[in-house]
C-alpha cells in the first residue's frame, strides 16, 4: 500500500510539471494549428540557461525563472515571426512544411547546445535538490513539490489570462476561428507571435523547475517533445485545463509504469502511449471543459 | 534540350568507375545512387501522394537487417535480401499504413516518426535476433567497389524508371488526386485507402532494397546507424525537398546535393578548415574545424529551414525561379 | 422497383438533427429538384447519400440495392456521381488530367480514359481549357469542371450540389443548358439549388425541405404555391420565377 501511495504522489507531482509542458504546446497547437516538434528543445534551451545562471552567476533556479521565461518568450516569438509565419505565404507541394520546419529548428537548437556545452551530462545541485519531507510516511521531494505548486500557480494565471483579459480572449478567438477573429479586428499575425512566445515561456518555466532534480544533455529535447505531444492530445488541443489532466495522466502512467513494470521499457511505453494517443484520442478531455 | 539530360547523365554514370579510379569518389557515388533510390521512394508517398513520412529509416533499417539476418540466421548470401529486404520493409509498411492512414496530414507524419523510433528500439532490445547495440557484421562479397557501384546504379535506374512508369499510369493519376483533394478523389471512385497503401508499399520496397544494399556494401550495421532519424529519415526528406518534391528527377538532383553537403561537413569544408587551422595555428579555428566536422546534423537543420522558406519546391521544382535569377536567361525570354 | 430511393434518413450531429426523417423517390430520367433555405440540410443529404457522413438512421436504395453503408468510392462505381457545393478542383493538375482521373473509374486503359475525358470535356464545353491548370480557372469554369469530372465517371445518377451558385446570368443559361443536355444523355439528376430560376425551370418534380424536414413535394408549380414553402422562403425569390 505504501508503495502504491508513494507512486501515486510521485506521479501527481510530476504530473503538475508535465501539465506546464503540455500547456505551452496545447496553446500553440490550438491557436495556430502548429505541431511544434521543437517544444522539448525549447525546454532544453531554458535548462541550459538555468545551468549557466547557477554555475556562473550563482543564481538559484527559482530566481533564474525570471531570466529563462522572458528569454524563451523572445526566442519563441522570433521563431514564429521569422520562421513560421512566412510559411503561410509559401506555396509548396509539400503539405507538412510547418512540422518539418519545427523539426529543423529543433535540430539546430540541439546541435548549437552540443557545440557550446558538449554532450556531457550536466546537472544543477542545489541545497534542496535531494531533500524531501515526510507526510504520513510518504516522502515528498521538496523540489518537485515546489514545482508542482508553481505549475498550479501558472495554470491558474493562464486560466485567468485567457478568460478575463482582452488579449486572452483574442487568443481564444483566433484559436476557434482565425478568419472570424480577423474580421473582428484581431491582428492574427501578432497573436501567433505572442502565443508562441507564451507557450515557449511556459515550457521554459517547466524546464527551469525541473533542473534541480533532473539531468541535462543536448538530446533531452526529443523525449520531452514526445511527452508534450501526448499530454496535449490527452488533454485536448488548446485546452489549458485539459493539459493539466493530460499531464497528470502521463505523470501517473509513468510513475506506475516505472514502479511496476521496470525502467528498461520506459521509452517503449512512452512510444506506445504516443501511438495509442495518436490513434484514439484526437480530442481528448477537451469535451469536459470550456477552455 | 532538357530531355537529353537524363540519358546523358546515365551514360556518364555508366562510364564513371572506368574514368574515375579513386575509390573515395566511387564510394561517394555509390551513396548517391543509394539515395536516389531512397529519395525516389519517399517522393512517391510524400511528393506524389501527399502523405509526408518522417520515418523512412524504419524501412531502410528493416531492409538492412533482413540482409544481415539472412547471413546470420539463414546462412544465405546477403544478396538475396536485395529483393527480400524490400518485401520485409513492405511487411512493416502494410500494418503501419493500415492502422495509421486514417490519420490525416501532420498526424500521419508524427506516426511515421513514432514508427521510426519503435523499429529502432526493437532492433536494440531484441538482442537474440539482432545482436542489439552491437549490430551485425557480415563478410563483404567484393573487395573492389566497382561491382557495388553497378549494382547500386542498377537499383537507382530501376527505381526511377519504375516510378516514371507508375506515375504515367492510372496509379499516378490516383496518387496525385489523393494529394490534391482526398474527398474529391473518393467521389471519383478512387479507393483512397487502397491507393495510399500501394504508394506507401512502393516507397517501403524501394527504401528497404536500398537498406539491403547498404548492408551488403558496408558489411556492418547497428540500430543507431540504419534507424537513425537524422541520418536516414531526415536525409531522405532533404533529398526530396532539396531536389524537388513531386518531380521525377528531383530526388536524383537531391541525392547528389545532399551527399555533397554531408561530405562537405564531414571533411570540414573539404579540408578547408583543417588547412586554415594548420596555416594560422589558431586553436579557435581548430575547434571550429572539429565542430564543423561533427556538425552535419546542424547543417541539415539549417538546410531544412532555409529550403522550406526559400526553395519550397526544390531545385527541379523551382528551376524557372532559379534560372530567372540569371540575367542572360531573362533577356532570352523577353522577346518571346 | 424505384430507380433511386431515400427512406427515413436521419442524421444527428450531437443533439442537432441536420436531416430528420426524409424520404423521397426519384424515377429514372427525371430531373429531381431539392430546395430549401440555407442550412436546411440539403448538402448533408447529399453527404449521406454518397456516404461522407454515416446516416444515424434510414436507408438509401439505388436500383433496388441497399447502398447505405457502402464506401464513397464504391457508390461512385455503382453509378452515382456527385459535385460539391464548395468546388474541389484538383488544383495542381490540368483540367484534362482532372477528368482523366475521373474517367479511370471505368476506363481500362489510359488511352480509353483520355478519350472519355476529351469527349466529356467537349460535351461540357470546357475543351478549350484542357491544358490549363485547374487552379487557374474562374469560378464558373470550376463549377463546370466539377460537373465534367462527375460526368466522366459514367454515372447513371448525378447529384448536383448548388451547381449554379455564384454564376452570372449568362453563365446561368449555360448551366441550365448543360443540365438538360446531361439528362438527354440518359443521366438522372438530383439538383440541389436555392436559386429559384434554375430549379423551377428545369425540374420535373421538387422536394422542399426546411430544418432537415420535408415541407412539400410536387411539381414546380405545386411547390411554389405551397404555403409552407412560401413561409420558409419569405416570398421574395420564388415570386419572380413562380410568375412563369
Amino acid at each position: 500500500m505504501d508503495v502504491f501511495l508513494q507512486t501515486l504522489v510521485a506521479g501527481i507531482l510530476k504530473g503538475g510539471l508535465y501539465g506546464l509542458i503540455g500547456m505551452g504546446m496545447s496553446l500553440i497547437m490550438g491557436v495556430m494549428g502548429i505541431i511544434n516538434l521543437a517544444h522539448g528543445q525549447l525546454m532544453m534551451v531554458a535548462m541550459y540557461i538555468t545551468f549557466v545562471c547557477f554555475t556562473y552567476l550563482g543564481l538559484d533556479p527559482y530566481a533564474a525563472l525570471l531570466i529563462t521565461m522572458p528569454a524563451l518568450f523572445l526566442l519563441g516569438a522570433l521563431i514564429q515571426r521569422y520562421a513560421l509565419n512566412p510559411l503561410m505565404e509559401v506555396e509548396s507541394l509539400l503539405p507538412e512544411n510547418q512540422v518539418l520546419m519545427t523539426v529543423g529548428i529543433g535540430m539546430v537548437l540541439t546541435e548549437i547546445a552540443r557545440f557550446i556545452f558538449s554532450s556531457d551530462y550536466k546537472s544543477v545541485q542545489t541545497a534542496y535538490s535531494s531533500s524531501s519531507f515526510f507526510l504520513g510516511g510518504i516522502s515528498f521531494s521538496v523540489a518537485l513539490t515546489a514545482a508542482f505548486f508553481i505549475a498550479l500557480l501558472f495554470t491558474g494565471f493562464m486560466f485567468w489570462f485567457l478568460l478575463k483579459t482582452d488579449l486572452g480572449r483574442a487568443i481564444r478567438a483566433t484559436a476557434q476561428d482565425k478568419d472570424a477573429a480577423l474580421l473582428m479586428g484581431v491582428d492574427a499575425k501578432r497573436i501567433t507571435i505572442l502565443t508562441f512566445g507564451i507557450g515557449s515561456a511556459l515550457v521554459a518555466a517547466a524546464g527551469t523547475l525541473l533542473m534541480p532534480i533532473y539531468y541535462l544533455f543536448p538530446d533531452i529535447g526529443s523525449p520531452f517533445t514526445r511527452k508534450a505531444f501526448v499530454i496535449t492530445i490527452l488533454g485536448g488541443l488548446g485546452s489549458t485545463v485539459g493539459a493539466i489532466f493530460g499531464g497528470l495522466t502521463l505523470g501517473l502512467a509513468e510513475a506506475f509504469g516505472a514502479t511496476y513494470i521496470g525502467m528498461a521499457f520506459d521509452d517503449m511505453i512512452g512510444l506506445l502511449i504516443f501511438i495509442l494517443v495518436l490513434l484514439f484520442l484526437p480530442s481528448g478531455f477537451k469535451r469536459l471543459t470550456k477552455i | 534540350m532538357k530531355r537529353f539530360v537524363p540519358p546523358l547523365l546515365l551514360v556518364l554514370l555508366i562510364f564513371f568507375p572506368l574514368l574515375v579510379q579513386d575509390s573515395y569518389y566511387q564510394h561517394l557515388m555509390i551513396l548517391v545512387l543509394m539515395w536516389v533510390a531512397i529519395g525516389t521512394g519517399w517522393n512517391v508517398i510524400a511528393g506524389y501522394t501527399g502523405q509526408v513520412s518522417f520515418g523512412d529509416a524504419a524501412f531502410f533499417g528493416t531492409g538492412a537487417y533482413t540482409a544481415g539476418l539472412f547471413v546470420h540466421k539463414l546462412g544465405l548470401s546477403a544478396w538475396w535480401a536485395m529483393g527480400f529486404g524490400g518485401i520485409a520493409a513492405m511487411a512493416v509498411a502494410f500494418p503501419f499504413g493500415w492502422i495509421c492512414f486514417r490519420l490525416r496530414g501532420a498526424y500521419f507524419a508524427l506516426a511515421s516518426l513514432a514508427l521510426n523510433e519503435v523499429m529502432r528500439h526493437i532492433a536494440t532490445i531484441w538482442e537474440p535476433l539482432t545482436g542489439g547495440m552491437v549490430g551485425l557484421l557480415i563478410m563483404q562479397s567484393f573487395v573492389s567497389k566497382i561491382p557495388y557501384y553497378y549494382i547500386a546504379l542498377g537499383m537507382a535506374v530501376v527505381s526511377v524508371l519504375s516510378v516514371q512508369f507508375i506515375m504515367a499510369s492510372k496509379w499516378g493519376y490516383y496518387f496525385v488526386s489523393i494529394r490534391e483533394d482526398q474527398d474529391a478523389a473518393e467521389s471519383l471512385g478512387i479507393d483512397t485507402h487502397f491507393y495510399k497503401m500501394c504508394s506507401l508499399n512502393i516507397a517501403a520496397f524501394l527504401t528497404g532494397t536500398a537498406g539491403a544494399l547498404y548492408m551488403n556494401y558496408m558489411g556492418f550495421i547497428d540500430p543507431e546507424v540504419v534507424f537513425s532519424l537524422h541520418d536516414i529519415s531526415i536525409m531522405a526528406i532533404l533529398v526530396g525537398i532539396v531536389g524537388g518534391v513531386g518531380t521525377l528527377y528531383g530526388p536524383v538532383v537531391g541525392a547528389f546535393v545532399m551527399v555533397a553537403v554531408h561530405e562537405f561537413f564531414r571533411t570540414g569544408f573539404f579540408g578547408l578548415f583543417k588547412g586554415l587551422a594548420a596555416l594560422t595555428g589558431s586553436p579557435a579555428v581548430e575547434t571550429a574545424a572539429k565542430f564543423i566536422m561533427e556538425a552535419h546534423v546542424l547543417g541539415f537543420g539549417v538546410l531544412v529551414v532555409i529550403v522550406i522558406l526559400i526553395l519550397p519546391n526544390g531545385i527541379v521544382g523551382d528551376w524557372s525561379r532559379i534560372t530567372g535569377l540569371f540575367v542572360w536567361t531573362r533577356q532570352r525570354k523577353m522577346p518571346g | 422497383m424505384n430507380f433511386f430511393e431515400v427512406k427515413n434518413l436521419v442524421k444527428l450531429f450531437g443533439g442537432l438533427a441536420a436531416v430528420n426523417d426524409i424520404s423521397f423517390e426519384v424515377a429514372e430520367g427525371e430531373i429531381f429538384g431539392l430546395i430549401g433555405p440555407n442550412g436546411s440540410g440539403k448538402t448533408t443529404l447529399f453527404n449521406l447519400i454518397s456516404h461522407y457522413h454515416t446516416p444515424t438512421n434510414g436507408r438509401v436504395l439505388f436500383q433496388g440495392r441497399d447502398i447505405t453503408g457502402l464506401k464513397t468510392h464504391r457508390i461512385c462505381r455503382l453509378g452515382i456521381g456527385r459535385t460539391f457545393q464548395v468546388v474541389k478542383p484538383l488544383k495542381r493538375m490540368t483540367v484534362l488530367d482532372n477528368v482523366i482521373a475521373a474517367a479511370f473509374s471505368h476506363a481500362r486503359t489510359k488511352h480509353e480514359a483520355r478519350e472519355i475525358a476529351l469527349e466529356t470535356l467537349s460535351f461540357c464545353n470546357l475543351i478549350h481549357r484542357k491544358d490549363d491548370l485547374a487552379k487557374g480557372l474562374p469560378i464558373g469554369e470550376r463549377k463546370r469542371l466539377e460537373i465534367t469530372r462527375a460526368l466522366a465517371t459514367q454515372p447513371r445518377l448525378l447529384l448536383l450540389d448548388e451547381a449554379a451558385a455564384g454564376l452570372n446570368p449568362s453563365e446561368l443559361e449555360g448551366a441550365i443548358d448543360l443540365i438538360r443536355k446531361i439528362r438527354d444523355r440518359g443521366v438522372t439528376l438530383i439538383v440541389v439549388e436555392h436559386i429559384m430560376k434554375l430549379i423551377m425551370t428545369i425540374s420535373d418534380r421538387i422536394h422542399a425541405i426546411n430544418f432537415g424536414q420535408t415541407i412539400a413535394e410536387g411539381t414546380p408549380h405545386e411547390v411554389a404555391h405551397h404555403p409552407a414553402v412560401i413561409e420558409a422562403y419569405l416570398g421574395e425569390d420564388y415570386a419572380h420565377s413562380a410568375g412563369h
